[in-house]
């Protein structure tokens, strides 16, 4: 518990040393606002701007979320498919790679002629670049396995739905939801790089705007409020993972091996 | 219990194959195993004892040759719900209790029991295994002896008609498979079930069967199958008799000839 505490106010000790050299150092160096800004002064660009920027910030938590959630359906599907078939696992295997490899984010103003403007390119972006690693992930989970588990479960004659709620699946939450960290930070970026190029809401739109007209405020208050959102979904994360994965935790908690 | 099938072994053969080598694990094996019988394995490391295990609870398909129950064969045996198999590792699932992976297997193989009957009976078991108190502790809170008997008290807790042990007491210190071994019998005796039992110690082969089948190293095949004689109870008197350590004798000097590779020349 002790340890604990001292954990936490270290990491608090860290970001709070983190802002004031920030602001001691815009302060020596006379840097001007339209270059950086120091906290205090974007601090105070949030509280003027807080109604503009929670306006914008709505459009941009729907765009993660539903890019989150249709990356998140679509690449289980597809990690299903391919931990149980051989040759869908074969025939998909090197198209995976290939579009893992790809910068999705080079896409972005492809899909601003295909979809238009608006909501749909964000979504459609966000989805695309959390796909990944929620496919590869999940499909590595389930093919982790302990075979000899699976046997057991034949021996006793479940059937395959048995063996994949009552086995497969919880042994592969680990994986899972370390893809889904991956994914959500992932989503957030292809959110706001969609709301760059094809959209005139969102904080992404707030960013860009900011940053042609020279309000280096209005920016990093726009960067920050974004960032205060990412780390909400990240958490939202964690806090499924806990509520699933109870088991886990309780591993955790036991003496490590030195 | 009247499900209890005669199993007859014909001529199996069963062989590996990963990239490329061919792996034979059993060799045109015919043996018997009468309903309601206790039948050892005994043989050297890798001579195809699991292997045969995992054939005859149908998980493995047979390379060649037969397995029958009663009248049918292997594949169209339902034998769903009616093998309790202990396997060689204790394969609990470590997000589930000592609790709950004991409930496993009547919640797949005795679906009309209700929930709490089955937690009762597998409480029970625990009890019996003296793991009364750690009813709700996660596998790897448990030591390796005591993830064993978890995995014993999961076979045992459905009730199934053939039971499949994979050296199930190899874990335990010789007092616990002392006790584990009256269980055992006793379960058997009061059911009637079939039990396949896998062991490396001789003496416990004896002391519990009624049948034993020695195998050779690999390629696996039966080197000799005999009866045990004694009667039952099987006491300590008996453990200490000349018949009983003149059959262990007997059954090491055959596996010793067999690791030797003298078995073919004696
Ligand atoms: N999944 C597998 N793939 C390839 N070969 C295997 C596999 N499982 C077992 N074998 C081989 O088959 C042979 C028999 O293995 P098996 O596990 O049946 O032996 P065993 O008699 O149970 O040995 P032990 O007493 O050490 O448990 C061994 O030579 C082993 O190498
Ligand atoms: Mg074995």
């Amino acid at each position: 518990m002790i340890k604990a505490i001292s954990r936490v106010s270290s990491q608090i000790a860290v970001f709070v040393l983190f802002f004031v050299a920030w602001e001691v150092a815009v302060d020596l160096l006379h840097i001007k606002p339209v270059i950086l800004p120091s906290p205090t002064q974007i601090f105070e660009s949030i509280i003027k701007n807080w109604p503009y920027l929670m306006k914008h910030s709505g459009p941009t938590a729907f765009a993660i979320g539903a890019g989150f959630l249709f990356a998140a359906i679509a690449g289980f599907i597809i990690a299903v498919g391919i931990a149980y078939s051989r040759w869908i696992s074969e025939v998909t295997y090197p198209f995976l790679v290939a579009a893992q490899v790809l910068p999705k984010i080079a896409l972005a103003p492809l899909f601003l002629i295909w979809f238009g403007f608006g909501v749909t390119p964000k979504v459609v972006i966000a989805a695309l670049i959390a796909f990944f690693p929620i496919v590869i992930n999940t499909a590595r989970g389930l093919q982790s396995v302990d075979v000899e588990l699976i046997q057991y479960m034949k021996s006793l004659g479940a059937n395959w739905m048995e063996i994949f709620f009552k086995i497969s699946l919880p042994w592969s939450l680990p994986y899972i939801f370390a893809s889904f960290k991956i994914a959500i930070t992932l989503a957030v970026v292809g959110a706001v790089v969609g709301e760059f190029v094809a959209s005139d809401t969102g904080l992404g739109y707030v960013i860009s705007y900011a940053n042609i007209s020279l309000d280096t405020e209005l920016m990093f208050a726009g960067i920050f409020v974004l960032s205060a959102i990412g780390v909400l979904f990240f958490l939202a994360v964690v806090l499924a993972e806990h509520m699933m994965m109870k088991w886990q935790a309780a591993i955790e908690e036991t003496p490590q091996t030195a | 219990m009247t499900d209890v099938p005669n199993i007859k072994i014909d001529h199996l053969t069963v062989q590996y194959r990963s990239k490329g080598s061919i792996v034979t694990a059993l060799q045109d094996v015919t043996v018997d195993i009468p309903r309601r019988s206790f039948v050892s394995v005994v043989g050297p490391s890798g001579c195809g004892k699991t292997t045969l295990l995992k054939v005859l609870s149908g998980v493995l398909k047979p390379t060649s040759g037969d397995v029958t129950f009663d009248d049918q064969k292997l594949g169209e045996a339902r034998l769903s719900g009616r093998v309790g198999y202990v396997f060689q590792r204790p394969l609990l699932l470590p997000w589930r209790t000592a609790l709950e992976n004991v409930a496993l297997t009547s919640e797949i193989a005795r679906k009309q029991m209700s929930a709490e009957t089955r937690l009762a009976e597998a409480k029970r078991w625990l009890g019996l295994a003296g793991l009364a108190g750690f009813e709700n502790k996660l596998p790897h809170e448990l030591s390796g002896g005591m993830q064993q008997r978890v995995s014993l008290c999961r076979a045992l807790a459905f009730n199934p008609p053939i039971l499949m042990m994979d050296e199930p007491f190899a874990a335990l210190d010789e007092i616990t498979r002392e006790s584990m071994q009256e269980e055992l019998l006793r379960l058997w005796q009061a059911t009637e079930s079939s039990v396949i039992f896998i062991t490396h110690s001789i003496s416990e082969a004896v002391l519990l069967s009624e049948r034993i089948i020695i195998m050779t190293a690999r390629p696996g095949k039966v080197e000799e199958v005999l009866d045990v004689p004694f009667p039952r109870p099987r006491g300590e008197e008996l453990r200490a008799s000349a018949p009983f350590n003149e059959l262990v004798q007997y059954i090491r000097h055959k596996l010793r000839q067999s690791q030797l590779g003298l078995a073919g020349a004696a």
